[in-house]
């Protein structure tokens, strides 16, 4: 793999993930639980969404094809997408969505803040303006977990059952691969090891006050960052995304 | 208009009370949550500032159809930011309710087992992209025509509110336009989506005004009360002449076959719409009524232990807080 | 129905050093979350740098009947604005 390639690939995984998670996010819009929720909720999709057309932008610019922020979001099938299983698994209930989202920004953070100091200008600008975003998002879904998890019997039952579930989808961001190793090498990425300490450290502490139990089991599901093998669930995330460009190819909005 | 057909209250007080009341509000003072008010007044604007928030919160519904199908991330991150400005207007406009004296969970569940209405517009489904403009271009259109008067209104906390809602909604009508716009010179289906979505919203964003109120003894109250600051008329056929030509602009052509300039009275002569279909669909037989409606209860039914459960985490945290003192 | 989650006011201090403002209210559970949904709610447009949320109960609200006698008296001491007293030109900038 050349390091363009590699660099396209891992800019992709960045992109990709703000990309289904933003969307998952805005499916929220005019559902939640309250207003004040409803509202929040489309402040971090409107983060990711924004983060998004700077990853993409920046792939599309790596690549040097001419492709687009929105080609590439709009016009690639489930194969080509590069983001986390974790990010792409149905919103469920509020808090299987909060408990989703905890777990990611947790990763996230610890990941954004190492690219601040990425060898790569473009990549460390836009990783210090999504920092800024990202730590917002940690602190109200960590506190919203917290609550739910120490709340009653039904939340604290509830956020269990969501951990449980999506517990298996964390492995996949912490196990490296070719792509990880050669932007390691290249002074952008950092060492996913070491970022699995950190993220322990921060998710324990939030599991611990909200009173749940980290599952034991370490079985991680794989195959959404390499494009391997994504779930179901991402195939008919995209026929709607991408419905209007593709039925209606060539045409402006 | 967002608040359609709302009744004011009829008012039994003491007629010193009440004349000393309408000259604070003849001589342009605003009535603030403490001050004495009658009983009617407060009544009546609990209804209309009610239905204007309901009709926010299920406005929501037929926008937020499509931000999943949105074209470019850009007009995602458009129609979302615009779709959640409606959930903040409804949030501020509940706010302003609960200085009468009335709890928002008390409003929503009022909404929900259909005791208040909420506009007849966000009945009518989004089916095509061109929707989104057209929603933006009339429905925000029309709602900004009765909005922007509204923030004289003589009671403090709904004038403040609309004064807020007023300032964010300026870029949601300019959106819609200019989705049209992008529409209109597009491909030729692009363009025939657009007429069709004209088409269809043009005569649900008339009745959106109410019909005709000249001569009802409740608007003269509402209007005395600078509750109501124009008759349903009036702000008709400003929306008309403001709105057909941005549709000549557009190469579209507004449904209306008796549609003429006319000189004498400096607007266009218009058809009304068809009023028996505006009754129905606030009677509950619009097309989408017992879908919106059904989408709100879930949303409250299955967001129950989300309340539930972080307001027990607080009172946990305060007994612990007190416990450690 | 459960009990709802209560009503703050909140107030916010915008980019150019002004006092803290009241722009409106909304409900959270507790002072923490409150903060964080003026947050949300209340600063989508770049409006503040600084939030205050109190729970609305806490307010005391000074009683319109008393407008009179608590705000009346300070209209008879003209004296208190500058342009009670005329300066000279000549003086300069004063």
């Amino acid at each position: 793999m050349t390091d363009q390639t590699a660099l396209f690939e891992y800019l992709l995984r960045l992109g990709d993930n703000t990309l289904v998670l933003g969307h998952r996010v805005s499916e929220w819009c005019g559902h939640a639980p309250v207003l004040e929720e409803d509202i929040a909720l489309a402040n971090t999709a409107l983060d990711l969404i924004g983060q998004t057309q700077m990853w993409l932008g920046l792939a599309g610019e790596v690549e040097g094809s001419g492709r687009s922020a929105d080609d590439l979001a709009m016009h690639r099938d489930v194969w080509d997408f590069r983001n986390l299983l974790l990010v792409e698994q149905p919103n469920g209930d509020f808090g299987q969505t909060l408990m989703r989202q905890c777990l990611f920004d947790a990763f996230h953070l610890e990941l954004l803040t190492d690219l601040t100091r990425a060898s790569d200008d473009r990549i460390a600008a836009i990783a210090a303006k999504a920092l800024k975003e990202v730590t917002y998002h940690l602190d109200r879904s960590s506190e919203t977990v917290i609550g739910l998890g120490d709340g009653t019997e039904e939340s604290h039952r509830r956020m269990q059952a969501a951990l449980d579930l999506l517990w298996p989808y964390v492995g996949e961001m912490f196990t490296p691969d070719a792509v990880d190793d050669a932007m390691l090498a290249a002074g952008i990425a950092p060492d996913l090891k070491a970022l699995r300490a950190r993220f322990d450290t921060r998710i324990d502490a939030i599991l611990t006050e909200a009173t749940l139990t980290k599952p034991d089991s370490t079985y991680a599901q794989s195959g959404g960052k390499t494009g391997f093998r994504h779930s179901e669930h991402l195939g008919h995330m995209l026929t709607q995304m991408q419905w209007l460009q593709r039925a209606y190819p060539g045409a402006a909005w | 208009m967002y608040a359609q057909m709302v009744q004011s209250e009829a008012t039994a007080e003491d007629p010193e009370k009440l004349a000393a009341f309408q000259a604070r509000i003849d001589a342009g003072e605003k009535i603030e949550p403490k001050d004495w008010m009658p009983e009617g007044y407060r009544k009546t604007l609990i209804r209309q500032i009610g239905q204007h928030a309901h009709s926010e919160i299920v406005g929501q519904l037929p926008e937020g159809n499509w931000i999943t199908r949105a074209p470019t991330l850009e007009r995602k991150a458009i129609l979302l930011a615009k779709v959640q400005d409606e959930a903040g207007h409804g949030l501020y406009l509940y706010c302003a309710a609960e200085t009468l004296g009335v709890s928002r969970d008390e409003l929503t569940e009022m909404l929900l087992d259909g005791r208040m209405k909420y506009s007849s517009i966000f009945n009518y489904p989004t089916l095509t992209w061109a929707d989104m403009g057209a929603v933006g271009w009339l429905v925000d259109g029309a709602a900004i025509m009765n909005q922007v008067p509204l923030q004289r209104t003589s009671y403090g906390p709904y004038s403040r509110a609309m004064i807020r809602i007023c300032k964010e909604e300026s870029f949601h009508q300019r959106q819609g336009y200019s989705i049209m716009m992008k529409m209109a010179q597009g491909t030729p289906v692009q363009k025939k989506m657009a007429q069709d979505a004209l088409n269809r919203f043009w005569y649900p964003s008339l009745m959106m005004f109410g019909p005709s109120d000249k001569d009802s003894v409740h608007s003269a109250q509402s209007m005395k009360w600078k509750i109501k600051m124009n008759t349903n008329d009036d702000l008709r056929q400003k929306f008309v002449d403001q709105t057909v030509p941005q549709a000549e602009f557009l190469g579209l052509t507004v449904p209306d076959e008796t549609l003429r300039w006319n000189e004498d009275k400096g607007g266009y002569d218009f058809a009304e719409p068809d009023w028996s279909e505006f009754f129905d669909v606030i009677q509950g037989n619009g097309p989408c009524n017992t879908e919106r409606l059904a989408a709100r209860n879930k949303a409250w039914d299955d967001g129950a232990w989300v309340r539930e459960g972080l307001m027990a985490h607080a009172a946990k945290k305060r007994a612990a807080k007190l416990a450690a003192e | 129905m459960s009990q709802e989650w209560p009503l703050w006011e909140v107030f916010i201090r915008g980019q150019h050093g002004l006092n803290h403002r009241h722009v409106g209210s909304l409900h959270a559970p507790d002072a923490e979350m409150a903060i964080k949904n003026a947050r949300d709610v209340y600063t989508r447009r770049n409006e503040g740098v600084s939030i205050w949320v109190v729970e609305a109960q806490h307010i005391t609200a000074s009683s319109p009947s008393d407008k009179g006698p608590l705000y009346e008296p300070s209209e008879s001491k003209v004296y208190r604005h500058p342009t009670f007293f005329d300066i000279p030109d000549e003086a300069g900038h004063m």
